[in-house]
C-alpha cells in the first residue's frame, strides 16, 4: 500500500535522506529505526506530504505524493514528531476541527469520537486545553486525531515517546491491534518497542537503507540481543 | 470547500477563546473614538463622520498588523503548521481561510463603532450614503492591509519581526499619499512619477471611497493589492511551510 522509490531530501549540504527505497503491505507494522538524525522523521514527513521530496517518488495507495497530496493526506492518518496541535483548544474542539477537515460528519463523528476517544484513553481531559495537557496526553490527543477517519494507512512517528510505562504498553497494543487490517509505518528508537510491534524492521543512518529485515530474522543472524544488533549496524556501518 | 470552511472557522474561533480579540476589540474602539473627538468632531459642527474615518489609515497601520501577525508566524513556531498541511487541505484553501476569517474580525470591529453613526443621526440629519460608502473603503483598507500583513506573518516565523515589517509596509503606502510626502517628492521627481506614486498610495484610493464616490479604479485597487498580496502569500507559504 505504500511504495517508496529512491526517495532523496536534503537540506542546503545536509542529505536527510538519501534514496530510500521500500514497500509496505496491508498487515505489516513497519518500524524505522535509527539513531537520531538518521532521516526517520524527514522520509516520514515526505509520506505525510510535508516536505516535498528532491527525487524520487512515493505512493500511497496509489495516489502519488506531489501529483495526489491532497489524496494521499485524505487516506493517511499522520503523527507528527511532536503532535503538533492548536494549544488553545480544548481537545473536543480540535477533533472536531479534524472531523470538520476530514468531512466526518453527522452520525459518523459521534461514531469516531465515541471509539477514538475512550481507544486513546482522553475521556478525562476531553474539555480541557491543549495547552494544559502533559506530553503524554498530548502525544495519545495526536494519536486520536489520526485514528479518527479510520485510515487505511497510519504513519507514526515516535507514538510512544513521552508516555509512561503503562501508557506505552496501550499504546502498543493498540497498534498490534490495528495491524492486521492496516498498513502502519511506526518510527522509534525504542528497540523493545520494535519487538513488541512490528512484523519488520528497516534500520536507517544518514538517510540510507542499512538494513531490511524482520526483528527476528535479525536477531537470528547476529546471535544477540536487538540492541546490540543495532549497535552493531549502526557504527560499523556508518563509520 | 469544507476544508476552507474548517480552517475559516477554527481561525475566526481562536479570536475569541484568546485574549486577542477583546484586546484587540478595547483599543481599537478606544483610540478611534478618542481621536474622532479629538480632531474636533463637536467643532466641526457638521453631522458626518469624516473626522472618525480620517484617522482610521493611521489606526489601521497599528491595528491591522497586530490582528495579521499572528496568522502563519504563531502557526510555524508552535509547528501546527505540521498538522495543518499533513490534512486535506491545500495552501491556498488555509491562506484563503485564515485571511477571511481575519477579514471578518476586522469588519465585526467595525460594526462595533456603530454607536458613532448613531450619535451623528442623533445630532443631525447625515448624508447615510455617504457613511456606507465610509465603511465600505475602510472595510477595503483593513483587507489590503491585512493581505499585507498575512504576507509579513508568511516570511517570519517570529511575530514581531512579521509585525514591524507590515507595519513599516502599510505606513510606506499610506504615507505615500498624504500631500507632505507629495509635495516634497515633487521638488525633486518628475510630475509623472509623484502622481504614480500617489495612485499606489492606500490614501488617494481610501479617500476618494470616503467622499461617496465609488470609482472601479479605487475598486480596483484594493481587489488587486489583496489578489496580489495573498497569492504571494501562498507561493511563499509553500515554499516555506517545512522550514
Amino acid at each position: 500500500m505504500i511504495s517508496v522509490k529512491e526517495l532523496r531530501r536534503s537540506f542546503g549540504p545536509l542529505v536527510a535522506v538519501d534514496g530510500i527505497s521500500f514497500d509496505v503491505e496491508k498487515g505489516q507494522v513497519l518500524g524505522l529505526l535509527g539513531p537520531n538524525g538518521a532521516g526517520k522523521t524527514t522520509a516520514m514527513r515526505m509520506l505525510a506530504c510535508f516536505l516535498k521530496p528532491d527525487s524520487g517518488t512515493a505512493t500511497v495507495c496509489g495516489y502519488d505524493v506531489l501529483k495526489n497530496s491532497v489524496e494521499v493526506r485524505r487516506l493517511l492518518g499522520y503523527l507528527a514528531e511532536n503532535s503538533p496541535a492548536y494549544n488553545e483548544m480544548t481537545v473536543g474542539g480540535f477533533l472536531e476541527f479534524v472531523c470538520d477537515v476530514r468531512q466526518v460528519k453527522g452520525k459518523d463523528r459521534k461514531q469516531a469520537l465515541d471509539r477514538v476517544v475512550p481507544m486513546c484513553s482522553i475521556e478525562s481531559v476531553y474539555h480541557q486545553t491543549i495547552e494544559t495537557l502533559s506530553k503524554g496526553y498530548r502525544r495519545r490527543v495526536g494519536l486520536a486525531q489520526a485514528l479518527i477517519h479510520d485510515p487505511d494507512v497510519l504513519i507514526l512517528d515516535e507514538p510512544t515517546d513521552g508516555l509512561d510505562p503503562n501508557q506505552k504498553h496501550e499504546v502498543r497494543e493498540l497498534i498490534s491491534g490495528m495491524a492486521k487490517d492496516k498498513c502502519i509505518i511506526v518510527s522509534t528508537h525504542i528497540l523493545e518497542e520494535v519487538e513488541a510491534v512490528c512484523s519488520r524492521t528497516i534500520i536507517i543512518s544518514r538517510g540510507r537503507i542499512l538494513v531490511d529485515s524482520t526483528p527476528k530474522k535479525l536477531k537470528e543472524k547476529y546471535k544477540c540481543s536487538l540492541d546490540e544488533v543495532f549497535r552493531k549496524i549502526t557504527k560499523t556501518k556508518v563509520a | 470547500m469544507h476544508s476552507f470552511w474548517a480552517v475559516f472557522k477554527r481561525e475566526l474561533k481562536s479570536y475569541f477563546t484568546t485574549p486577542i480579540a477583546y484586546v484587540f476589540l478595547v483599543i481599537f474602539l478606544f483610540f478611534s473614538g478618542y481621536l474622532t473627538f479629538k480632531q474636533g468632531f463637536f467643532e466641526m459642527r457638521q453631522a458626518d463622520m469624516r473626522a472618525f474615518f480620517m484617522n482610521l489609515p493611521l489606526l489601521f497601520v497599528f491595528m491591522v498588523p497586530s490582528a495579521a501577525m499572528r496568522l502563519w508566524a504563531e502557526e510555524r513556531r508552535v509547528g501546527s503548521i505540521e498538522l495543518l498541511f499533513t490534512l486535506p487541505i491545500t495552501v491556498t484553501q488555509a491562506v484563503l481561510g485564515k485571511f477571511f476569517a481575519a477579514w471578518l474580525f476586522l469588519a465585526i470591529a467595525l460594526v462595533l463603532t456603530f454607536p458613532m453613526p448613531i450619535t451623528v443621526c442623533y445630532l443631525g440629519d447625515p448624508d447615510i450614503g455617504l457613511i456606507i460608502t465610509g465603511y465600505l473603503g475602510s472595510l477595503l483598507m483593513a483587507g489590503g492591509f491585512l493581505a499585507i500583513g498575512c504576507f509579513f506573518s508568511v516570511v517570519s516565523k517570529n511575530q514581531v519581526i512579521s509585525f514591524v515589517l507590515s507595519v513599516v509596509a502599510c505606513a510606506v503606502l499610506v504615507f505615500a499619499g498624504r500631500p507632505t510626502t507629495l509635495n516634497y517628492l515633487s521638488t525633486f521627481f518628475p510630475a509623472g512619477l509623484v502622481s504614480a506614486i500617489e495612485t499606489m498610495s492606500f490614501q488617494t484610493h481610501f479617500e476618494s471611497i470616503q467622499k461617496g464616490v465609488l470609482e472601479f479604479k479605487d475598486l480596483s485597487y484594493f481587489v488587486l493589492l489583496i489578489v496580489g498580496w495573498i497569492a504571494a502569500s501562498s507561493i511563499v507559504l509553500d515554499e516555506r511551510k517545512a522550514s
